[in-house]
């Protein structure tokens, strides 16, 4: 694959900030989005637009027609049939729906819910609320100085009264690319089922849900070139049927009395209201955008990037870089000396470079990492040596900035 | 001056690495924790106040060399100061981020801090403390907690 080309295909980067060329490395956060993707949003709204389900007229067929499509490949992307996947706005609502649907069908007082030290907040709070509302536990698989998981921990905190076991296939901020497969074969031995994050794995990687065997896997779509406010949940069909709708009104009923309702069958009973059609739409342009590069090629090609950005940034006295070394994705978080990531983060803007600093989302983790924050770079497909070697000089004179002495 | 070297003069580097007021009052007759969640920033500030003095003031938290200098400066500047002159000095210092103030006279290294009003996003650092004077004087006794929206 050839970034440099890639990287023409996406309008907005082709712009500089303040005075220099943008380095976009905040991709962990949301991806931007190729010229396909923006056609045919354009196109659906200037064709095709009108509400799914329910036009008789030419319109309505259409619409009906793209968004059931970009369903149908959306399951073929991750292995799954079409009735298993479950429009929804991002990974956070696909996770709340099943801890509130499911979670909250199947707990009892003394169930365990088990999650790790390195979930993002959108995949520990709904545990922590579902646990709430049913007296369950909420049980954390603790971390290895590296940032990985011990298969052994795992062992050990999934015990018989674990009923959910709830994981990121990778982490947004250490770039861990967590043992799903074994970790779904370990729940259920312990008649546990195992829902996965999968806002950081699902852009750089193929995901196979079958392979996996995973119950439930949530993403997004915003992060994979695809518009913001629309991802998807896949959840095993069985699973789904058990599942309560959260959300309820028009499209979602099949039928209606006085006091009492029936539901359409899965998916759409837990997709109520006028859906993210156009959403639904740029989703599957994003996946036909990624197929034609190649899932594989991408994720060799970011693991290329984080390798070289992990050897630039090592070369600075004072960096410390957090996570494993190997079996990583493409994102390296760091903190520079002394220096406050938000500075850092401002001094690197003024040479036109976008990362991320902060907690991130994970104050649990930043409390195991010791940190009140750390600063992100993050890549993606249109990434290139040269962006890291950019990040690299304009830390180097971040230090420089900052490593003076202060007058007395 | 470049926007750089302007955002962060000597002065602002000088308070962050050497902070005035650092620590934690005996006789804090106030005490505000003040945290902003999207960034992690986090002050608590002490104050004590007599007959509407502020006669002593001092800060813990954690942030940027911006949050951290001017929670310096800020302490150092409302020391000495009646409780309403400490809330025109606040006010003084939000019409400095929006650009509007021209001199600080009162203490002028928060002169300094003129050139975050060119940093949308680094604002919310150099008014943290502020916020959390302001909290600590309109308050009252006592200890109070805050969230930044």
């Amino acid at each position: 694959m050839d970034p440099i080309a890639l990287k023409a295909e996406f309008p907005i980067l082709n712009q500089d900030i303040n005075g220099h060329p943008l380095v976009y490395l905040d991709n962990a956060a949301t991806s931007q989005k190729p010229r396909s993707v923006i056609e045919a949003v354009k196109r659906y709204y200037e064709w095709d637009n009108a509400n799914v389900h329910r036009g008789v007229h030419t319109l309505g067929s259409r619409a009906t027609d793209a968004y059931e499509g970009a369903r149908e490949k959306v399951a073929r992307f991750l292995n799954a049939a079409s009735r298993e996947i479950v429009f929804t706005r991002g990974t956070t609502t696909g996770l709340n729906l099943v801890a509130h649907g499911y979670a909250r069908e199947v707990l009892k007082p003394g169930d365990e819910i088990v999650i790790t030290h390195m979930e993002h907040h959108s995949n520990v709070i709904p545990w922590q609320q579902a646990a709430k509302a049913t007296g369950a536990t909420l049980k954390y698989i603790p971390l290895q100085p590296d940032g990985t998981l011990s298969l052994a921990d795992v062992e050990s905190t999934i015990t018989e009264n674990t009923k959910i076991v709830s994981i990121a296939y990778v982490s947004n901020v250490l770039g861990t690319v967590n043992p799903v497969a074994k970790i779904a074969e370990i729940a259920h031995k312990n008649g546990a089922i195992i829902v996965v994050d999968g806002a950081q794995s699902t852009p750089h990687k193929k995901v196979d849900v079958k392979a996996l065997n995973v119950d439930f896997y949530a993403f997004s779509g915003h992060k994979m070139c695809a518009p913001t406010g629309i991802g998807a949940l896949y959840g095993k069909a069985a699973l789904l049927e058990k599942m309560e709708p959260m959300e309820f009104g028009g499209e979602m009923i099949d039928f209606v009395g006085l006091q009492d309702s029936t539901w359409k069958e899965i998916p759409w009973k837990f997709e109520g209201g006028t859906p993210i059609i156009a959403g639904a739409v740029g989703l599957a342009a994003a996946i036909d955008f990624l197929e034609s590069i190649g899932l594989d090629e991408i994720d060799r090609h970011e693991k290329k990037l984080a390798t070289y950005a992990i050897e630039r940034l090592s070369a600075i006295d004072g960096i410390s870089i957090y996570g494993p070394r190997e079996d990583r994705v493409g994102l390296v978080t760091f903190n520079l000396g002394d220096v406050h990531p938000h500075d850092v983060a401002t001094v690197l803007d003024t040479e036109g470079i976008a990362i991320r600093a902060g907690h991130h989302c994970c104050q649990p983790l930043m409390r195991w990492l010791e940190q009140s924050a750390t600063a992100r770079a993050s890549f993606y497909l249109y990434n290139t040596e040269q962006d890291v070697d950019r990040l690299a000089e304009a830390l180097w004179k971040t230090k420089e900035f900052f490593g003076y002495e202060p007058v007395r | 001056m470049n926007p750089l070297d302007d955002l962060y003069r000597r002065v602002i580097m000088d308070h962050y690495k050497n902070p005035r007021n650092r620590g934690s009052l005996d006789d804090g007759s106030v005490t505000v924790n003040l945290n902003n969640p999207t960034c992690g920033d986090r002050i608590s500030l002490q104050l004590h106040i007599e007959d509407g003095v502020v006669k002593n003031a001092k800060f813990t938290g954690e942030g940027c060399s911006i949050s951290m200098a001017s929670a310096s400066m800020m302490t150092d500047a409302v020391k000495g100061r009646t409780t309403e002159e400490a809330l025109a000095l606040a006010d003084k210092f939000s019409s400095l981020m929006k650009g509007e103030a021209a001199e600080f006279d009162e203490y002028e290294d928060i002169d300094a801090l003129a050139g975050v009003n060119k940093f949308p996003a680094r604002i919310k650092c150099a008014t943290l403390s502020w916020n959390a004077l302001r909290k600590g004087v309109e308050s009252g006794q006592g200890e109070h907690e805050g969230i930044e929206q």
